[in-house]
């Protein structure tokens, strides 16, 4: 106390605050407002510039997210009793904070640790609401990233490559159709339950794969992507009770943490590197203990699904020592189960490949072939094609598939290893 | 929040007895509810008549506003607590045709 922290460090001090904290006191305050996202925002917006002057100067209360909290409700008021608010929101006064601790200056500091208990964990509502079917896909993503990650919007617009504008009023139309449309801040019912949980893991799953596959344009900005989708995915799997239903949860949290064991490892100098030719000591171990244990308690649930099996098939990746002690046979066992349950493009590729590694070149070019006309257009089936032609020795009909890859493909890394590939075959 | 549900069907779809009956039992069901506002269904867009502006005049034709597969073919108004308890009544009306809904809430001024 009494020592002024230099900006730098309130500043980083604060942004820690957010990433672990946002979203529980987002949730809790727009709990407490009844649902008003706006309000709630702008106050908590209000209390973090708040506090980058009072922690400067009284150094990081013991307990970040009760004073943010505390600080933003009064902000809140504040904007209700300067009016401009809507009728239904100003009933809210009379329930909230009593006048004279909000006449109080001190009434933050005199705020004990167990403050913290008394803020209810509301953010599974949040994730749910964020996640509502009613919004888009991208709408839901973005919403998901400000409100629960704590990310802000210019972040957001440079890891999907939007104007930061165009980001903004993604955000802005959310949050206007959560209010006129009236989307509930609730938990679903039962009976919605395993369709609305669906939604939510896609929604995670989307941020992780943003950050993992486009981390070759920006890396710290798909990095941030990849741990908010791991943060979200815990902080999900703690929310929910431990029964059948979040088998999955647990499964995609364990998928994550298998993949982002190889995070590091699987870029070098700018360029994408295989599975294959990759340093297996810069892997993540922790992860993968992490990922390997949670994978094994949601299969004893026995309701396996398409983000267990491809955990399993990461786990399996994870678990040879070098890329020649790999078991390909089971990773090509679990690629038929997984493209039984979700006839995904990708995972047809991704199981010919496996069975190119496990029963040879030929028979993985076999399946890919009976797939040929629906992908056309889709560059890793070019990508796959060309590179089993390469290990069967047909050199031109590899550069070929190789070139035709080169024009489909979306990301600079992907471009820069295919057209690598295509040099060694010239 | 008044939500209104409205229905969108092709107008080639045949209302059998059996689908009429459903309809039936969806009104009274709609009409039991605390938060019923109304609902009806309408004529076919050939009976449908359409005012715009064209230079600047009001133009009068025949025909629905525009040409497309499905087609405005009745709507209910209902006061729901939340989205999620009108998209109960949503999916229920898809249920009997297989009809889109277009749920739309209400403004209030």
């Amino acid at each position: 106390m009494g020592v002024m922290l230099p900006m730098t460090d309130a500043r980083a001090a604060i942004e820690a605050v957010f990433q672990q904290e946002h979203g529980r006191v987002l949730a809790g305050l727009i709990a407490h407002f009844t649902g008003d996202f706006d309000l709630a925002e702008d106050a908590l917006q209000d209390a973090c510039v708040q506090a980058l002057s009072a922690w400067r100067k009284d150094g990081v209360p013991s307990n970040p997210a009760a004073w943010l909290t505390t600080t933003a409700k009064r902000r809140a008021i504040d904007r209700l009793r300067k009016g401009g608010v809507h009728a239904s929101t100003t009933v809210i006064l009379d329930e909230a904070l009593p006048a004279p601790e909000y006449d109080e200056p001190d009434a933050v500091d005199m705020m004990d640790d167990d403050a913290d208990q008394a803020i209810p964990d509301e953010r599974l509502k949040l994730i749910f609401t964020c996640c509502h079917p009613a919004l888009t896909l991208e709408a839901q993503v973005a919403l998901t990233l400000r409100t629960l990650g704590g990310l802000s919007t210019d972040a957001i617009a440079r890891a999907f490559l939007v104007p930061v504008p165009t980001m903004a009023q993604r955000l802005a139309r959310a949050r206007n159709k959560i209010r006129d449309a009236r989307i509930p801040y609730t938990v679903p019912p039962a009976s919605q339950w395993v369709e609305r949980l669906t939604g939510v893991l896609t929604v995670i799953y989307l941020i992780f794969n943003e950050g993992y596959s486009g981390r070759g344009d920006d890396a710290p900005a798909h990095d941030a992507l990849c741990d908010e989708a791991i943060r979200l995915c815990r902080a999900l799997v703690a929310l929910l009770p431990n029964d059948v239903d979040s088998a999955e949860a647990r499964g995609l949290l364990a998928l994550l943490l298998l993949n982002d064991s190889r995070r590091t490892a699987r870029v070098a100098a700018g360029r994408l590197v295989l599975l294959e030719h990759q340093d297996r000591s810069r892997w993540n171990q922790a992860q993968i203990d992490e990922g390997t244990t949670l994978l094994h308690e949601a299969l004893s649930r026995e309701a396996v699904g398409m983000y267990q099996l491809q955990a399993a098939i990461s786990a399996l990746h994870a678990e040879a020592s070098k890329a020649a002690d790999t078991d390909w046979a089971q990773i090509a066992a679990l690629y038929g189960a997984l493209a039984a349950m979700t006839g995904s493009p990708v995972v047809q590729v991704n199981r010919a490949v496996a069975v190119a590694m496990a029963h040879g070149a030929a028979a993985g070019l076999g399946l890919l072939l009976e797939l040929d006309d629906a992908m056309a257009d889709y560059f890793p089936y070019h990508a796959a094609r060309a590179d089993l032609l390469r290990r069967a020795g047909e050199r031109e009909a590899a550069a070929d598939a190789y070139a035709r890859a080169v024009t489909l493909c979306q990301t600079a890394l992907e471009r820069a290893y295919l057209l690598s590939r295509l040099r060694e075959l010239e | 929040m008044k939500y209104m549900f409205l229905i969108y069907g092709s107008p080639d779809n045949v209302q059998t007895p059996e689908v009429m009956q459903q309809w039936f039992a969806f009104d009274a069901e709609a009409r039991a509810y605390a938060g019923y506002n109304g609902g009806e269904a309408l004529h076919p867009v050939q009976a449908a008549t359409t005012v715009r502006t064209s230079a600047g005049q009001a133009i009068v034709t025949d025909g629905p506003f525009a040409e497309t597969k499905e087609v405005l073919g009745g709507y209910y108004l209902m006061d729901c607590p939340d989205l999620d308890e009108a998209l109960v009544w949503a999916r229920k009306l898809n249920a009997i045709d297989g009809s889109t809904l277009e749920v739309r809430p209400i403004v209030v001024f």
